[in-house]
This record gives structure tokens, sequence and C-alpha cells, in this order.
């Protein structure tokens, strides 16, 4: 069971919801569990989230673990220039 | 694929040395191709008509003539550039962009294009097209365009992350909303509070070569395009996309590439060359003028920003928020919401709250321009922080390190730090010996922090060892700035050999797998991470050759210092075999020796930057002489330190001329009035004293080497350092970019009446 | 009867004849008809510096110079600056100082920095600067650019 914090759009999309708890192993089972219960994020997850864990941000590692206990926080997804 | 990314303390043999680069030869020779050094057989000139209006309706363009020309090969519009996006907004602007379909949005919008058998034939071809527009009222301002009445540049826009969604259209495309705690309780508790609002005016990332490409269709649907990019599979498959081709039958090789900055990371003006290249049946070259790059390239947001800064006597930030409304030209981007994201990264407060909104105008679509959005919120914030410390009568640096964000500090943009490099900066910034040169007349100092994300992305690379021993890194990744030189290291480092035995070459489409675009100070971080890898699966392969040339079994073999050793009392007399050995052998081993990977490169980690900068203000004519300055820059590790330092004086010059004298200006008519190195004026050798650096190496868990990256992280602060700088030489606070002569003598003016 | 104007020159020692279009720059005769890409076009106007080539002992834009002004003229272009395989001492300096990045705009600033040294072999720091003011980089901040110019100025002058 993770923690996970939405930032403010997928917050709407969840309801108003902050804070959730998720059980997901790693990132792509948290994107399917989420879309699952809120069909509002679809469009979020193919725009593309980022996963922070633990202070550092993930952008394409589906499989990366996400360790019990770890601070997660979903971003938008971001690039630079 | 069992590849650990975790960082493990070594000692280095060949990273963070300085070598010579490969390339160097061809650079200074002339040799090097860039995108307009190379033609084609055959192959006929492309140029692109261009609107003359900020906002216009297009009612019809009538081309017959232009077709009719002598020589005139192929004459194209939106109709040849059919919808194939599929829904996917993002690239639905950018094939908007390349070529406007109902409408023009700005000045220079493109609305035809031609190829011809020469040059003139093609500029006679284009002044031929009879485009009939129906002028519309246009809105360039930031602000402007935020307001009810202003002219709407979509009817079906409704501003997104507002609740409940607003009713009338409007020129707001996103609102977005970051931060924890409670603002108001906060600046309750303030016994200071600072409100300032800032503006900074939009520049270009400046690069000297304009977009340059050539494009070749054949009938079978296959293509080739040459082309400067800072990611040629990133420009493949959106021309792939937009041309309806696949993927894997459009290979797109990269010329070297003279700047990008940000501004090569989409495609601009390719698909068009690629279209007519399909209708002409011949290799079409489109150069883009410098006009063209400046109208029609992908310049930075302008911006307006409100902050708020409140701190109790003890100098302890109570609140802090922030709105931003940043440009994005015609179309919806990211770039408020990085701002609002960035704008407080380098503090840890308890309450903090920013507001993005995302703003659209008749100007040219946005891109990237290292660490896009991040410099002007970082004006913003240093110049109130700066102010706030000044109030407190507390020393900046000093203001800035009891509030700086560290380890288990929640971030303003959401997730809690783990370790970070902001307090090291500030502390060498505080020792440095720039901090006790005396200043003369009329000169100021000014020091300001900034903070950037940094990213990761797919990566795919391959080592082969050739039969002398040689070996050949292929990479994907652009080389932008000396890159390949530092890969080499890399490889030479892993397998233990020489550096001048690697040669690294920029492969093209054809012939590696996708890679992500050299952008987000990825290039070295990911591309080496991934030569890392393909060099311990080479060294694998390796082992099992000298284990087969020796008949025991390779688990008594290791790799050590470029040699491959037996281990153990049964093999003790065995003489290592070097790899050049083991490569000659190949043939009869196995056959060619070759390490590859894929990976995606990820857990880059944030970095921070904090630069003093001197400045001398001259109170008759406003105008600002740059007297010293220092980057101070946190680089994990440096692989190859000539480079680091490179891209921190670089970042560094960009700031200065940003901040000093960049900007778009428009005419009422909604027309782009500066369009070339004249009057768009960037820094020269002149304006500039020699740039100091200093390379922090706090090294980054997530590599094995512990780098970070670096490109983009040292053109945050100097806007907010130059303008401390500037404010503290002049006597006066400027809250408006760029600081030219008369925006200084405005501000000295006020001043003195006021 | 061809149009054009038949032009007959000297580029970087040897004897060159080419024919070209009454308002054809000589930076596009050298890159389009020449295959000399060494000189690029980073504006056009004469901004930027990076088209720099010198005829008869003097630097200019060769984007502001029309192709059939090369007529009877000795013209020194980026490709003629080594000597056969022997780098110029500037060429050297440059790779040597990391005075490149994505390197546009060198051939431009060596044609330049060649220019200077000719005329001032002992140059200040300042009068580098101002010298190559009319060569724009976006890559460096110069810092590596001056230095490698001093280094160069020595190594000439002990020569």
């Amino acid at each position: 069971m993770v923690a996970v914090t939405l930032w403010g759009q997928l917050r709407t999309a969840a309801g108003g919801d902050e804070k959730l708890e998720v059980e997901a192993k790693d990132i792509r089972e948290l994107f399917r569990k989420l879309a699952e219960r809120y069909p509002g994020f679809e469009p979020f997850i193919a725009r593309g989230i980022a996963v922070s864990i633990d202070g550092v941000i993930y952008r394409d590692t589906w499989s990366k673990e996400l360790p019990q206990g770890s601070e997660i926080f979903l971003l938008p997804r971001l690039s630079g220039g | 694929m069992g590849f650990d990314p975790s960082f493990s303390s070594r000692q280095f043999k060949s990273v963070g040395t300085r070598p010579l680069r490969p390339d160097g030869i061809d650079k200074v020779t002339g040799r090097a191709r860039y995108g307009a050094d190379f033609n084609m057989p055959g192959q006929l000139v492309g140029r692109v008509l261009r609107s003359p209006h900020a906002h216009a309706r297009i009612k019809s363009i009538d081309t017959s003539k232009a077709e009719a020309l002598k020589g005139v090969k192929a004459v194209i519009t939106a109709a040849d550039l059919p919808d194939m996006t599929a829904g996917d907004a993002a690239l639905h602007s950018i094939l908007e962009n390349c070529m406007a379909r109902t409408k023009a949005f700005y000045d220079g919008h493109a609305v035809a294009a031609v190829a011809a058998v020469d040059a003139r034939t093609a500029r006679e071809a284009l002044k031929l097209i009879e485009v009939d527009y129906e002028v519309l009222p246009h809105v360039t301002d930031v602000d402007e365009a935020m307001k009810p009445d202003a002219p709407l540049l979509h009817e079906n826009v409704f501003t997104e992350g507002v609740d409940p969604r607003p009713s009338k259209p409007s020129n707001v495309a996103k609102r977005s909303q970051y931060g924890h705690g409670d603002v108001q309780a906060g600046f309750r508790e303030a016994d200071i509070v600072i409100e300032r609002s800032y503006k900074t005016e939009q520049t270009h990332q400046g690069y000297i070569e304009p977009h340059a490409c050539v494009a070749s269709v054949n009938a079978d649907g296959t293509g080739d395009l040459w082309v400067c990019t800072q990611g040629h599979f990133v420009y493949r498959d959106q021309c792939a996309r937009l041309l309806g081709m696949d993927i894997s039958k459009l290979r797109v090789t990269s010329s070297e590439i003279g700047g990008g900055f940000g501004g090569k990371t989409h495609v601009w003006a390719e698909p068009v060359a690629l279209a007519l290249s399909r209708k002409a049946g011949r290799p079409v070259k489109l150069v883009m003028s410098r006009e063209e790059v400046f109208r029609a390239s992908g310049p930075t947001s302008a911006t307006s920003i409100d902050v708020k800064i409140g701190a109790r006597k003890d100098g302890t930030i109570t609140a802090a928020s922030a709105t931003l409304r940043y440009t994005c030209g015609p179309w919806y981007g990211m770039w408020a919401e990085l701002g609002a994201m960035t704008a407080f990264a380098c503090y840890g407060l308890a309450s903090v709250q920013t507001v993005g909104y995302e703003v659209l105008v008749n100007r040219p679509k946005t891109a990237a321009y290292r660490a896009p959005s991040a410099p002007m919120a970082a004006f913003a914030v240093e110049s109130a922080v700066d102010e706030l410390a000044g109030k407190l009568g507390m020393d900046p640096v000093e203001f800035r390190i009891r509030n700086a964000a560290r380890e288990g500090t929640r971030s303003s943009y959401g997730p809690v730090y783990g370790p970070i490099g902001i307090g090291p900066t500030l502390e060498a910034v505080r020792e440095h010996p720039h901090m006790q040169v005396p200043l003369g007349k009329n000169q100021g100092r000014g020091m300001a922090c900034g903070f950037w994300f940094n990213f990761g992305g797919q990566t795919c690379t391959d080592i082969n060892i050739g039969v002398d021993g040689t070996v050949t890194l292929a990479v994907g990744t652009i080389d932008v700035g000396g890159s390949r030189a530092s890969l080499s290291l890399v490889v030479a480092e892993e397998l233990g050999i020489p550096y001048s035995q690697v040669k690294a070459v920029v492969a093209d489409t054809g012939t590696l797998g996708y890679n992500d675009m050299t952008d987000g100070s990825r290039g070295t971080f990911s591309s080496s991470m991934a030569a890392i890898s393909a060099a311990r699966n080479a060294i694998e392969i390796m082992r099992h050759r000298a284990a087969a040339m020796w008949d025991i079994p390779a688990d008594d073999v290791v790799w050590e210092d470029g040699q491959a050793r037996a281990k153990g009392e049964n093999h003790g007399n065995l003489p290592a075999l070097s790899l050049k050995e083991i490569a000659a052998a190949a043939p009869n081993t196995g056959g060619p020796i070759a390490g590859h990977s894929e990976l995606v490169a990820d857990g880059a980690g944030v970095s921070f930057a904090t630069h003093i900068c001197d400045v001398e203000v001259d109170p008759e004519t406003g105008s600002t002489r740059v007297v010293r300055y220092t980057v101070v820059q946190d680089a994990g590790k440096a692989v190859h330190p000539t480079y680091v330092e490179g891209q921190y004086q670089g970042g560094a010059a960009q700031g200065i001329g940003w901040a000093l004298n960049e900007e778009y200006i428009y005419g009422k008519d909604g027309r782009l009035q500066n369009p070339g190195f004249l009057d768009y004026r960037i820094p020269v050798c002149s304006d500039l004293p020699m740039i100091g650096t200093q390379i922090l190496e706090i090294p980054n868990p997530n590599h094995p080497y512990g780098v970070r990256g670096v490109g983009e992280t040292s053109i945050v602060p100097p806007l907010a350092a130059i303008a401390n700088a500037v404010s503290n030489a002049a006597g006066v606070r400027m809250t408006h970019i760029p600081m030219s002569p008369p925006r200084i003598l405005a501000a000295l003016e006020a001043e003195q009446a006021g | 009867m061809m149009s054009g104007i038949a032009v007959s020159t000297t580029i970087n020692g040897d004897e060159v004849e080419f024919l070209c279009q009454a308002e054809e720059t000589l930076l596009e005769v050298l890159r389009d008809r020449l295959g000399m890409t060494g000189a690029k076009e980073g504006c056009g106007t004469g901004d930027c510096g990076a088209c720099s080539v010198i005829v008869d002992d003097r630097l200019v834009c060769s984007c502001l110079v029309l192709g059939a002004e090369a007529e009877g003229r000795r013209i020194d272009t980026i490709e003629g600056m080594a000597d056969g395989d022997k780098l110029h001492p500037l060429q050297q300096k440059f790779i040597e100082h990391a005075a490149l990045q994505c390197g546009i705009c060198t051939p431009g600033f060596l044609m330049a920095a060649k220019d200077l040294l000719a005329k001032n072999p002992d140059p200040t720091e300042e009068e580098i600067r101002f010298g190559l003011a009319g060569n724009l980089c976006r890559c460096t901040g110069y810092d590596k650019i001056v230095r490698a110019v001093q280094d160069a100025a020595s190594v000439m002058k002990g020569a």
C-alpha cells in the first residue's frame, strides 16, 4: 500500500481528493488502478504523468517499484530545452 | 536487463580528464557539415510564404500562377498536409504551425510553400501566390490577452483547470496551481511583506544556425531527411506521422547542429520540405532565413508575474505566493505551469502557493529555451527575496542559506526533497573570493539561486569492437557541445582502455534504436548511462571469449584495467589477455564483439546553481557593463570538466543577454519589428568579462558515476543575479526585463521624481 | 546565350573561375556553386560574422560581398587556413581551449582572429574582445575563445 499525492488538476479528476491510498507494486500498476478508479485520469496518463518517489522524478520507467512507505507524488510529465 | 544505475564510488582514470574532442578538427577546418551544408543531386530550392498579418482568416489561396511559372516543380498549402494527428492536440498544433489551415495566427505564420529549380525562381513564385486574408483584430501582450474583451484566437478554448469550467471561451488555455500550507495565515505571521509585479519580454534561443534540411520522398513511401535537430528520432516520428509514412521507412540523419537550446526539439518546416518533395518527386532543400527564424520558429514566453513574500524579523520566510502569466503563442503549452512549479523550488517553505495561467497570443509558437520557464520565475522570486533581505537588514546570501531547501523539505511543487545541492552552492558562494572584491563607483553586486529538474529518457547505444581493438561507440543523442568526447571518456573508463582507442559517432535513425532528444540536460547523463551499460555487456562477452581462448570456465575470468585475467589457483600462470588480443581472435571465437544497451535513464535528480554578478551602470546613459561573473553549480561528476565549464559559461551568457538587452518588439500592427541580429542584439565578445566557474561534485545516487545533468540550470539565475546587481548599482529596484538603457533611465528618472 | 557573369578569382591560392547571377553574394557562390561550405550563413545581413572571409587582406562578411566582386581579387577562406595536415596555431588552440561547443561560429571566428593577429600580433584582452565583436557566438560566452586567441598569439609571436 502506498500513499499517493496528486497535483492540482489530477485532484479534480479524483473528485477533489488530494491524497489516495493505492495497492500497487510499481508505476504501471499504479496507473492502471488509478485509471480504473477514476476514468477521468485517462487523458492525463495519455498526456504524460511523472512520478516522484521520495523526491526523485521518474518520467518513463513504468516498471519502477514503489517501495512500501515511500512518498509518491504525481506531476505532469515535464520536458526541458 | 540487469543494469544497476546506482552510484558506486571509485577512482577514475579517464573520467574527469580533459582530452581533445574527437570532432574538433572537422569544426576548425570548416569540414563539419551542418544542416545547410548538405546537398542531394537534383534537389530543388524550397521557400515558404508567410502571413504578413498577426491574425487573419485565410479565405482562399490561389496558387495557379505560381504553379505555371517555368521552373516551379511543386506548390503546397495545408491541403497537401491532411490532418492525420488522430486527436493528438500537441501534434495537431505542430501541424498547424508548420502550415496554417484556416487562420494565420502570427506575423510569419506559414501559409504556402514552393519548390523550384533555383532560389530566384522560388522567390518569384512566392510573389505569384495570391492569398485572400480577412484581417482580424490581434493581441500580443500577455495581460491584454487575458482581458474579457481581448480578441479571441480560438472560439473553442475554455480555460482548463478551473472548476466549474467557464461558459465563455477565452485566451487563457489553462490554470494550474501548486503549493502547500496556509499562505494567508503565513502572511499574517510575517513582520515584513514584499509584494511586487514583474514583467519579462519574449526572447529567442538565438542559435546561430537557422533551421535547415534536405528532404527526399520517393514514390514508394520511403524517404530521407538530412536535418539539424536536437532529436532526429523525434523529428522522424513527428514527420512520419504528419505525412502518413511508416516510421521505419523515413530515415533521418542528423547533421552537426549549430545550436538548439530547446528551439530544435520539434519540427518547424521539415514536414513542409517532405511534402514539397513528395509532390515534386525530387529532393527539396529548405533553409530558413534569419528573419524567418525570429518570426516563425519557437521563442520563449513573455511573462507577467506577481510575487508576495513575507518573513519574520529573524529572517524566516513565513509564506510565499506567486501568480504567473506566460504566453504560449497560438496554442496551449505547459509554460506557466513550469514557472509555477519552479518559482520557489530553492526554498523550504511552510506555506507556499503558485498559480500559473497559459495565455494565448498572436505571436509565434512558444518552444522550450534551456530550463524553460524557470529563468523568468526565478527573476521575480529572487528579486523579491533580495528586497526582503534588504528590508530586514540581512545579507542576501545568509538570508537564502537560512531559508534554503534541504533534504526532507517539501518542495514548492510537491514532493519531499532527497539529498540536494542548494546549500553547498550557497555556502560556496559565501566563501568565494568574488564576494570580497571591492566595488567601484556606480557598481553593484547581485546574487541569485536557480533550480531545474533535469531529465533522463529513452536511450540506445551500440559499442562495436574492431578486430584491431579500437572501439566504435554509436549513440543517438545529438552532440550539441562536446558530448562525444565525454561519452568516449566513459567508455574508455569502463573498458579500461585509452581514450584515443574510442571513436564516438552519432548514428542515424536507420541504424540505431530510438533515442529521446538532447534536451532537459539529459545528453551526457542518459547516454553515459547507456554507454556504461553497453560497455559492461561487451565486457561480459569478452570474458566469455577469453574463457574460450583459454579453455577454462567463464566464471574464472575477471575483467581488470582493460584485460581479461584468469582467477583461481588452477589458472594462475595464464598471462592476461588484452582487449586488443581478444578482438584479434574474435573471428574464431564467435564473431564480432559488440555491447548493446537500450534503457530508460531516469531519476536524473534536480540541480541547483548560484550566481554572483558585478555590474557598472552609467547613470547618464542607462548602459550596463558586466564587470565580473561567477557561476557555482553542482555537476554530480564532471565527466569532461572543460565542457561542463562551457555549459556554465554559455548559460550565463544567454542569461546576461536576456537580462540586459534581448526582447521581441512588436508594433501596434502586431508585426515583429526586430527579426534580425542587428536589433535583436545578443551579447558580443566585448560585452562580457571572463566568466568564472566553480564545479561542485555531489554525486547523483542514481547514476553509476554520480553524473547530473548540467546544460540548463546555468540560465536560471542570471536574470535575477543581474537584476539584483543593477538594482544595487542604480539604487532603484528593476522589475522589467530586459533592463535595457531606456528602462534603466526611466526607472532612475521615476525614482528622482517620486 | 548563357546568362550570368563570368568571374576569375583566386581562392586560398588556387585560380578559380565561376559563373554567377548578378544578385548572388560571395557567400552563396562559395557554398552553392563551389561547394565550399566552411563559411556559414547565420543571418545573411552582415550581423553575425559566421560568413567571414578575407578579401585582399580585408576581413569581410561574404554575405555582404557580391560574387561578381571577387573578380581579380585574392580570397582566403577557412578551408585554406591549415597547411595541408598541419593546423594553424589558432585552429589548434581553439580545440585545446574548448573554444567551440556547437562549432557553427568557429570558421568565422578563426578568420576574424587570424585577421586580428595579422594586424595586431600582441593584443590585450580588451583589443581581442573588440576585435572579435563582429562575430556572434551563442554557446560559449566567449571566455574560452578569448583564451584560445591569447594563447595562439603568444605561440605565433614565439615562433
